[in-house]
C-alpha cells in the first residue's frame, strides 16, 4: 500500500495588498510514497516543499488535486491520529514546559491518560532532551526547540511522519542524532517523508527522493539511480607513471599523481583497457563505475530547469 | 463536551494565568479598597447605592478590557506564532480549536468575575456593615455581566479571524460602546423617517444589545429584576454568542494558515 498518494495538488497564492495578484507556488503535483520507506523531498529554497507539506497537513488549502495518506482522504481527521509532523523552524506555547507540551499533545492526539506521562519520558530521551524538567519553552535554544519538535511529531507512534527540514538548528552531533532517529523510525516499520536541501542527509538516509524546483517535479527516484553512472563511465587507476600507448588509444584524459595513473573512459572498453595494462604488466589498482553525487545530480536538474524556465519566459 | 475541547478550553485558561491575566485584581482590588474607605468616609445614606455601582461598573470594564483584548489574540496570535501548525495536524477540528478557545477565555473571565464579586461584596460589607436581601439581586446583576463578557469574546474572535488585531479592537470596542446605549438607538430608530429609520434600526437590532444586560442602577436601587428578563437574556446570549463564533468558524474554516 502507498503510504502517501498525490494526486496532482497545487497551489496558487494571491499575493499583494492592494490589487491580488496570483502566485503560483507549486505546480500539479503528482508523487507516491511506498509504506515503509524514507522518503526525501529535496528543492532549493522556494521551491514548494513546505507548501506541499502544509497541504498535506490541512494547514493550507490546495488550488487543485488532492491526496490520499495511508489508504484515506487525506482531510479524513482519522488520518491525523495516525500522523506526526514537523514544521520549519517550530514554535511552541512558550509558557508551557516540554514536559506540559507534550502532555497537552498526548491529549489532542488521544493517547490515553495512563500511557500518556511514560510516553514523554520516553519521546524526550530518545531527542535528547534531558534535564529540561521545569523550564519554559520561552527559554529553549534553537536546536532544543527543534528537538521538543521531532519529539511532539513522533509522541504518539504515528505511522506516518512528515518532517519540514528536520536537521535544521541542529548541531553535528544532533544531525548525527536524528539521522539514527529516522532510521530507527523506519524499522519500526514507519514511513518518513522528508524535505531538505542538505543532499549528504537525503543521501545517507533515503531510499527515494524527489526533486522540485520553482514548484515543479524534476526527478523522482532512487539515490542509487539518480546518481547512477553517468553515461555508462568507468575511473581506471594503476600503479606507474607513464600511460602506454595502446590505453592512449582509448581516449580520455589521463591524470598522473606519484605512482599511479587515473583516467575515465567509457564503459564498453573497460576490457580493453584490462588487456592493455595487463599486456604492458601494469598493476591494475581500481576500476570503479563514476557515479555523479546527488549533489551534481541536482545542480545538474536546477540548471537544468532554470534554463528551460529562461526560455520558456 | 468533547474531550479535545475541554483540552485545549483548559490550556487557554493556563495561558492566560501564566500570561498573568489575572493580575489585573490587583489593580481591582485596589481600586475598590480605596472607593470603600473613601465613600465610607464621606456619605450616609447612598454608600450602597454608591458601591453597587462604582464596583459593578468596574467589574464590568475591567472584564470587557479582558475580553476584548485577549480575545482578539486568541486565534490570531497563534497563527502569527505558528503554534497552530503543531494542533491542526492532530485530529482536532478547525472548529473545535475556535470553540476550545472562547470557553477558555470564558473561563478565565468567570474566574475573573468570582474574585472580583468578592471584592465588590466585601466593600459593601465595609460601607452597610451587614448583607440586605435585596443584595441577592447583585448576583442576577454579575451573571448579565458574564454573559455580556461571552458576547464580547465571541464578537472579538470573529474580527479577528478577517482583521489585524488592532482593528480587531477598536471594532469590538465600538460594538460595546454601541451596544451599550442599543436601547437608546432603538427608541432614536422609531423616530426617525426614511432611510436613516432603516438604518437606524437595522443597526439598533444588529448591534449586541448590552442595555438589556445592564442592569447594576436597578440593582443599586433595589428595583426587581423579572425572570423574563433573565430567561430572555439567557437566550438572546446564547443566539449572538453562537451566530458570532460560527461566524469566526465559516471564516477560519476557509483560512490558509501562513
Ligand atoms: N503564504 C504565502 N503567500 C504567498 N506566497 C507564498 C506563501 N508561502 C509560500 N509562498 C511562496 O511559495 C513558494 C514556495 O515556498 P515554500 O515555503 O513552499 O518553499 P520551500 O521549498 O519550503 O523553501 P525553503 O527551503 O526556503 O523552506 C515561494 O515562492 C514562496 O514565496
Ligand atoms: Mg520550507
Amino acid at each position: 500500500m502507498a503510504a502517501i498518494e498525490i494526486l496532482g495538488l497545487e497551489k496558487t497564492y494571491m499575493v499583494g495588498f492592494w490589487r491580488k495578484r496570483p502566485k503560483r507556488a507549486l505546480q500539479p503535483l503528482h508523487l507516491t510514497v511506498d509504506d515503509g520507506e524514507i522518503f526525501g523531498f529535496l528543492g532549493p529554497n522556494g521551491a514548494g516543499k513546505t507548501t506541499t507539506l502544509k497541504m498535506l497537513m490541512g494547514l493550507v488549502f490546495p488550488t487543485a488535486g488532492r491526496a490520499r495518506i495511508l489508504g484515506r482522504d487525506w482531510t479524513d481527521p482519522e488520518v491525523k491520529a495516525q500522523i506526526g509532523f514537523l514544521p520549519e523552524q517550530p514554535y511552541f506555547y512558550d509558557y508551557l514546559t516540554a514536559h506540559e507540551l507534550l502532555d497537552y499533545y498526548g491529549q489532542l492526539s488521544g493517547v490515553p491518560a495512563k500511557d500518556r506521562k511514560n510516553r514523554v519520558e520516553e519521546v524526550l530521551q530518545r531527542v535528547g532532551l534531558t534535564d529540561i524538567k521545569g523550564i519554559q519553552l520561552r527559554k529553549f535554544s534553537k536546536g532544543m526547540l527543534q528537538r521538543a519538535g521531532i519529539a511532539q511529531a513522533i509522541l504518539h507512534s504515528p505511522k506516518l511522519v512528515f518532517l519540514d527540514e528536520p536537521m535544521s538548528g541542529l548541531d553535528p552531533l544532533g544531525r548525527r542524532e536524528v539521522r539514527d532517529l529516522i532510521l530507527q523510525l523506519q524499522q519500526e516499520g514507519k514511513t518518513v517523508f522528508f524535505s531538505t536541501h542538505i543532499l549528504s542527509d537525503a543521501e545517507a538516509l533515503c531510499d527515494r527522493v524527489a526533486i522540485i524546483n520553482q514548484g515543479e517535479l524534476r526527478g523522482v527516484g532512487a539515490v542509487e539511480e539518480l546518481t547512477k553512472s553517468v553515461q555508462g563511465k568507468v575511473e581506471v587507476v594503476w600503479q606507474g607513471t607513464q600511460v602506454p600507448a595502446s590505453m592512449k588509444a582509448l581516449g580520455g584524459e589521463f591524470h598522473v599523481t606519484g605512482e599511479t595513473v587515473r583516467t575515465v573512459i567509457s564503459e564498453n572498453q573497460q576490457d580493453a583497457a584490462i588487456d592493455a595494462l595487463r599486456r604492458e604488466r601494469l598493476r591494475l589498482i581500481s576500476i570503479v563505475p563514476v557515479r555523479t553525487s546527488l549533489e551534481s545530480y541536482f545542480v545538474e536538474k536546477l540548471q537544468h530547469s532554470q534554463t528551460t524556465a529562461g526560455t520558456s519566459a | 463536551m468533547n474531550a479535545r475541547i475541554v483540552h485545549i478550553a483548559s490550556n487557554t485558561f493556563r495561558e492566560a494565568v501564566r500570561d498573568r491575566v489575572l493580575y489585573n485584581l490587583i489593580a481591582f482590588a485596589v481600586l475598590i479598597s480605596a472607593a470603600a474607605i473613601f465613600i465610607g468616609q464621606i456619605s450616609i445614606e447612598i454608600e450602597r447605592l454608591v458601591v453597587i455601582n462604582l464596583g459593578l461598573t468596574a467589574v464590568s470594564l475591567f472584564g470587557v478590557v479582558i475580553a476584548i483584548f485577549v480575545g482578539i489574540g486568541l486565534v490570531s496570535k497563534e497563527i502569527e506564532k505558528r503554534t497552530l501548525y503543531t494542533v491542526l495536524s492532530r485530529p482536532v477540528r478547525r472548529w473545535e480549536f475556535i470553540v476550545g478557545k472562547f470557553f477558555g477565555l470564558a473561563g478565565t473571565l468567570v474566574v475573573n468575575t468570582f474574585f472580583m464579586a468578592l471584592g465588590v461584596f466585601g466593600a459593601l460589607l465595609y460601607v452597610a456593615h451587614r448583607f440586605s436581601g435585596a443584595d441577592s439581586s447583585i448576583f442576577i446583576a454579575l451573571y448579565f455581566i458574564i454573559l455580556q463578557f461571552l458576547i464580547i469574546c465571541a464578537l472579538a474572535l470573529l474580527f479577528s479571524s478577517f482583521s489585524s488585531p488592532l482593528l480587531s479592537a477598536v471594532f469590538a470596542f465600538s460594538l460595546f460602546i454601541i451596544g451599550s446605549f442599543a436601547d437608546d438607538l432603538r427608541g432614536f430608530a422609531t423616530l426617525a423617517h426614511g432611510l436613516t429609520r432603516w438604518v437606524a434600526t437595522g443597526t439598533a437590532y444588529l448591534v449586541p444589545n448590552f442595555s438589556a444586560l445592564n442592569v447594576i442602577s436597578a440593582v443599586a436601587h433595589q428595583q426587581p429584576i423579572s425572570w423574563q428578563l433573565v430567561l430572555q437574556n439567557t437566550l438572546y446570549t446564547l443566539f449572538y454568542t453562537a451566530m458570532a463564533l460560527s461566524g469566526a468558524v465559516l471564516i477560519f474554516d476557509r483560512r490558509d494558515l501562513k
